[in-house]
């Protein structure tokens, strides 16, 4: 059997109605240990205290909030390649919920930098990174809105999508050259995964594997919106012909 | 091509606001940044290189949505479109048309408001050099949002949002050049980085500005 | 070049309002397409200029062949009556608008800005383009919207002189051009039948 088979409308929702339900039960398990185990059975950090637990959800949305965006990069080129409505929809399905992740990264990074470096915010390189693909994220819902006719706003947005991923490339390169411009030498290093201890790791791992499962689980459900409410335009569309 | 060229220019100037609009737009924008920051020279002289390439970025946007919204409102879009010229060609026409209405003039004018903003001797030659390489880039990247926009109603706000963010590496090197060159430091990376970026989008956008012009169309 | 339509169908705004259109155009005839308003007859036409893909079906001949003329006439305002022509004529290769000025009646015209112009005139201005892009096929939306009697008449002539000269056209009217050589198609028995595009069809 071919995966493209998926690509149908209905069979997708077939599909993943009986998936889902898995998909929530793992997902709730692998959240609940990781963040549970993270933030009552794991040491405090020697230098950060408690506030290190921040990075159960910090790390993990942080992850997410990038591969959401090359979910939809990889959508998009199959939608361009080969027209196949699942793939649009799905795309415009993550981009909310990569936003959400976005903020979430940003915010509980502002959590955690205040009382580490005494400040809610720092025109660090990672942290404008993520600010402007907020910005990219904002701009490619704000597109899909805007555009009446679906398949012209799923051409649309799949386009910008792959300029969108360029020139996202870009910034993040000049992001790091124009930081160190500024201040040589001063940089905040956010490199976690390098100090940290298996104590820490091991939890971490089961929230990362939660929030995969989280983001799989809400893109499925939002795909499945989408699909009804494209569904439901087309039945419109065909009651006022008749 | 030329033909096409030529009516743009004429057209701008003809109608007003094409060349002026632009500049006047750099102007005020420049003369408000001492009113909001306060007049001490120094503080002035140290942030006129970016101001003046936060200007230039915004007037370059102001114009954005004319490049294409005048034609396709009175039916030339649809014309050109069965005329025998590439879209890759007239995509890549009208961003020209847009730099020397809008970027060259910008550029033209930005020693000029350095004055105003007491930008440091060293920094003028590369204020200007680095509008000069980097504004072809914002136009450009501009004609693709102006593209992706063109079919919407009142578009003008959606596509500042989707083309400010295009324009952070742009910003980015453009600026540091003009910083760079202020404190007298070499220039030579960010400089050759901004060239890098116009090139790369004056060869390749224009193949999306067609493709999302082509989509609106039909 | 003889254009060829085959089997085409069209949609718009997600729903195949046409379907199975088939008609040959070959040069010095004239095809005049008839129907009620919402037939399809300005989605059909678009597909053929290639502007918009026909969900199913074929237009052979038409590429670079056809010169299209939409409900709006792509003039610019503040431009003269002949800069307009000179640069629709340029942009297709060719610099000669005398004959195109006469044919409409618009040599007194000439120097005026387009925007001065009475609705009337710019139609006719909007035609004159026609004839300065040296295009074989016309293809042709409501031309004779809000010309008068004499203007038609005008129009009607440089249609003939289009044909004799090889050319043909394929339009949509719903006045008698008094083009008596003229076929006409009415479209109504290539309503489709309600349903969605083939493209949506899945969803149900």
């Amino acid at each position: 059997m071919s995966l493209w088979e998926y690509a149908n409308p209905v069979k997708f929702i077939r599909t993943t109605d009986k998936v889902l339900p898995w998909v929530w039960a793992l997902t709730g398990i692998c959240l609940v240990t990781g963040l549970v185990w993270g933030f009552f059975f794991t040491p405090d950090d020697f230098r950060q205290g408690s506030t290190v637990k921040i990075i159960y959800i910090h790390v993990p949305s942080a992850l997410m909030a990038i591969n959401a965006w090359l979910m939809m990069l990889v959508a998009s080129l199959i939608w361009i390649v080969r027209r196949h409505h699942v793939s649009a929809l799905a795309a415009r399905a993550a981009a909310p919920v990569g936003a959400v992740m976005t903020l979430i990264a940003l915010a509980t990074g502002a959590f955690w930098g205040q009382p580490m470096w005494g400040t809610w915010w720092a025109w660090d390189p990672r942290l404008t990174s993520f600010l402007i693909l907020f910005l990219f994220y904002l701009g490619y819902m704000a597109l899909w809105e805007a555009i009446e006719n679906d398949d012209t706003a799923a051409d649309l947005t799949s386009i910008l999508c792959l300029v969108g991923s360029v020139f996202a490339i870009l910034s993040r390169y000049a992001v790091n050259f124009w930081n160190q411009g500024l201040h040589q030498g001063a940089t905040l290093s956010l490199d976690k995964e390098e100090n940290i201890s298996d104590v820490f790791w091991f939890p971490l791992l089961f929230c990362i594997a939660g929030f995969v499962l989280l983001f799989v689980a809400l893109v499925f459900l939002r795909t499945q919106t989408e699909i009804r409410a494209r569904r439901t335009r087309a039945l419109l569309a065909r009651e006022g012909q008749a | 091509m030329k033909a096409l060229l030529t009516r743009d220019l004429m057209l701008a100037i003809r109608a007003g606001g094409g060349f002026g609009l632009g500049l006047s737009f750099f102007l005020i924008v420049t003369v408000l940044v001492p009113f909001g920051v306060g007049p001490q020279t120094e503080l002035l002289s140290r942030i006129a290189p970016g101001v003046l390439w936060i200007g230039a970025l915004l007037a370059c946007l102001l114009s954005l949505d004319r490049i294409f919204a005048l034609d396709w409102e009175d039916g030339s879009l649809d014309l050109l479109a069965t005329a025998p010229l590439p879209m890759e060609g007239i995509v890549s026409v009208k961003a020209l048309a847009h730099w020397i209405t809008t970027g060259l003039p910008l550029v033209l004018a930005a020693p000029v408001l350095g004055v105003l903003l007491s930008l440091p001797i060293p920094a003028y030659q590369w204020v200007v050099i680095s509008l000069a390489v980097g504004t072809p880039a914002l136009s450009v990247i501009g004609t693709f949002g102006a593209a992706l926009t063109v079919g919407i109603k009142r578009g003008g706000l959606l596509m500042s949002l989707l083309v400010l963010p295009l324009y952070v590496p742009t910003l980015i090197f453009g600026a540091e050049v003009a910083r760079r060159g202020a404190e007298g430091l070499t220039v030579q990376a960010p400089l050759l980085l901004l060239a890098g970026i116009s090139f790369g989008v004056i060869a390749l956008l224009p193949f999306a500005s067609a493709a999302v012009l082509r989509i609106n169309l039909r | 070049m003889v254009l060829s339509v085959r089997d085409l169908a069209v949609t718009r705004g997600g729903l195949a309002i046409l379907e199975g259109v088939s008609f040959d155009l070959s040069p010095g005839e004239a095809l005049v397409l008839r129907g009620p308003n919402g037939v399809g007859k300005t989605t059909l036409l678009r597909s053929v200029a290639g502007l918009q893909p026909p969900e199913t079906g074929t237009v052979t001949g038409a590429e670079d062949q056809i010169a299209y003329a939409a409900h709006s006439d792509g003039l610019k305002a503040m431009l003269s009556v002949t800069e307009n022509l000179k640069f629709w004529a340029s942009v297709f290769g060719l610099s000669d608008i005398e004959p195109a000025l006469v044919a409409f009646d618009l040599t007194d015209l000439r120097n005026r800005m387009a925007g001065t112009l009475s609705a009337g005139q710019k139609r006719r201005l909007g035609l004159a383009r026609l004839m300065v892009t040296g295009r074989p096929i016309w293809i042709l939306d409501e031309p004779t919207v809000s010309l008068d009697v004499t203007s038609v008449a005008l129009f009607a002539d440089a249609v003939r002189m289009h044909l004799k000269g090889g050319g043909s056209a394929l339009m949509a009217t719903h006045i008698d051009l008094g083009l008596t050589e003229a076929r006409v198609l009415d479209l109504t028995p290539f309503k489709a039948a309600p349903r969605t595009r083939q493209m949506d069809e899945a969803f149900l």
